[in-house]
């Protein structure tokens, strides 16, 4: 390779900082579109529903109001849906942190005859389009008069699933057998190392478990829109959807409601977004 | 005999660890059997019946499939599935892989970029989907707006049927997060020496990425390609939500959006099952789309295997 001479060194410096400012640039430019729907909610919620809807149209508030959010909390029974999400939410965290590591520990910690079968089944599951499954359970559960209770989106978490399944099992992988083997040869039986090795060592899979199970649950749709048709029992997913009368569509309540009902997503994901993206990147997996 | 006794311990051993392994996973066997085989088998039943919520399932032979030959509807829902199933995927694709080959980088704030372009993906989808039926106004949007400031007038995203899936594929460009997150974990192992030897023999930057990074990833990309192109026939709340939406407000008074332009096929099932209390159809497109993914699956995942073979003989 030949010396580079003073020139070019300075015109391949230049080249450089022009590149650095260009990429910084994009950088911005792609963080201001993927942000802007965030944005767009936030200001909207600070607007009166006139200003929303006066031409041309301003990202900024002409005037902030705060109104919108009391009224938000007026037009539907907030706080009752908000306590009836937080109910299904706990139990259905509770059943999956019950259920997940027990059955990931089972695929991967005990050597047995059938293991491999169940890991292909659990995978299987994955594609089974919910569609399949949802006129079969609806009959089950009207039959039980179980419709309009909770029991049909809380049930499901006590029996694991399997995508949260996969990550565990993938966390238990990369502990080392020789751990669990020392207690075996220290008398220590299959409950015994569980509980008092695999779910201590396993804590940050734990909690990575315990978010999917929170943001999955919160944030669910479809559950809640098949079993729950009584207005008092709704969730906070299907009151929003009652922002939206027959003539017209108060926006700026609607997106405060919709605001601070996206808060506690976010929270729980910057406080504990080490956990979400390592997660993600080791299973290779879309939820 | 001492032989015989080790035999015999270490099969005591076995049967152990096999009723301690099959203990362990009983939850999700009990939950397999309830929630997945016993409905697969009754959804599958149902498809040769008819019945609404409440009474009991009639047999009806193959009626409810040659009604799902005959419906217009049907088809239509599944030209539009398979619509975001091809222009879908390969948009979130590559969206997701620009994002993850910018917060690869070492740069200042690159944590804060990860950040924002992932956390749309971890949004109710619900919120999500409002705010984006109001971006989406196309007199008070942000879109629109944003378009004519730069001298496009932009559409009814919503309400012209021309282009709704439009509209939706923007939205799901949105939320490429974990698409990105895989792409970016792939991106790191591909080993800095090939970029090096690459530069050496004066390779520029698109070329790499051609030669070097895309082949490397290959098999990462396959597999995010067949999992969205699966996932794309399960496509309904977005849709279940803006057909709503659009029905209150009385935009395009439709159960699948303006001339049917977004009725997907789960959202006709789900239409059948609970607006129009036709189980024994519902269930009966339900199995069509059962079969569709499962073949599906198979297929591709041979596809994703010969790649993985490919990338190993490298």
């Amino acid at each position: 390779m030949s010396m580079k001479t003073k020139h070019e060194w300075t015109g391949y410096r230049v080249g450089q900082t022009v590149k650095r400012t260009l990429f910084y640039l994009l950088v911005v430019l792609l963080s201001i579109v993927f942000l802007s729907p965030f944005l767009v909610m936030i200001t909207t919620s600070f607007k009166t529903n006139s200003d929303a809807f006066t031409l041309p149209v301003k990202l900024l508030p002409r005037q902030w109001v705060f109104e919108n959010y009391p009224k938000a909390f007026e037009t539907i029974p907030y706080f009752r849906y908000m306590g009836n999400t937080a109910f299904i939410t706990f139990f259905s965290v509770l059943g999956q942190l019950l259920v997940t590591p027990m059955v990931a520990y089972s695929l991967s910690k005990i050597r047995w005859k059938g293991s491999k079968i169940i890991s292909g089944l659990i995978m299987a599951t994955m594609m089974i389009p919910i569609s399949v499954t949802m006129i079969p359970l609806y009959r089950i559960y009207s039959k039980l008069h179980l419709v309009n209770t909770y029991i049909p989106l809380i049930l499901p978490a006590f029996f694991g699933r399997a995508f949260y399944i996969i990550i565990y099992r993938q966390f238990f992988a990369g502990v080392p057998n020789s751990l669990m083997e020392a207690a075996w040869i220290d008398g220590a039986n299959e409950a015994q190392r569980y509980i008092h090795i695999a779910l201590p060592i396993s804590k940050p899979a734990l909690t990575t478990i315990g978010i999917y199970a929170f943001l999955d649950s919160w944030s669910d749709y479809l559950m809640p829109l098949i079993y729950i048709t009584k207005s008092d029992r709704n969730t906070l997913s299907l009151g929003l959807q009652q922002y939206i009368s027959e003539h017209t569509v108060d926006w700026s309540r609607l997106m405060a409601a919709a605001t601070i009902f996206v808060l506690p997503v976010i929270v729980v994901f910057v406080i504990f977004q080490k956990n979400f993206v390592q997660g993600i990147a080791t299973s290779g997996l879309k939820a | 005999m001492t032989m015989r006794r080790k035999h015999s311990s270490m099969t005591l051993l076995e049967k152990r660890s096999f009723r301690n392994g099959l203990l362990f996973a009983l939850p999700w066997i009990i939950g397999f059997l309830a929630f997945s085989v016993y409905p697969l088998c009754m959804s599958l039943y149902y498809g040769f019946t008819q019945f609404n919520a409440v009474t009991t399932p009639k047999w009806v032979g193959l009626q409810n499939f040659q009604w799902l030959l005959k419906d217009a509807t049907v088809k239509k829902s599944l030209m539009n599935t398979l619509f975001m199933a091809f222009v879908s995927m390969p948009v979130n694709l590559f969206v997701a892989l620009m994002l993850a080959s910018i917060v690869v980088k070492d740069f200042r704030g690159r944590t804060l970029a990860r950040t924002f372009f992932f956390l749309p993906s971890i949004i109710p989808m619900v919120a999500a989907t409002m705010v984006w039926i109001w971006m989406f106004d196309p007199t008070y949007g942000y879109i629109n707006n944003v378009l004519s400031a730069i001298g496009i007038r932009g559409p009814n995203w919503l309400i012209d049927a021309r282009y709704t899936k439009w509209a939706l594929v923007l939205m799901g460009s949105w939320t490429t997060g974990t698409t990105m997150l895989v792409c970016m974990a792939a991106l790191q192992e591909v080993p800095v020496s090939y970029y090096e030897s690459a530069e050496i023999d004066g390779a520029n930057g698109v070329q790499k990425f051609f030669r070097i990074t895309i082949p490397c990833m290959a098999h990462v990309l396959v597999y995010q390609a067949i999992l969205s192109f699966i996932n794309s026939f399960q496509y309904f709340q977005q849709v279940y939500i803006i057909v709503t939406a659009n029905s209150g407000t009385k935009m395009g008074a439709s159960l699948g959006g303006p001339q049917n332009s977004i009725m997907m096929y789960p959202l006709y099932i789900f239409h059948n099952a609970f607006t129009y209390l036709k189980m024994g159809r519902a269930a009966a497109m339900a199995w069509v789309l059962f079969v569709i993914v499962a073949i599906l699956t198979v297929i591709l995942t041979r596809i994703s295997r010969r790649v993985n073979e490919n990338a190993g003989v490298e």
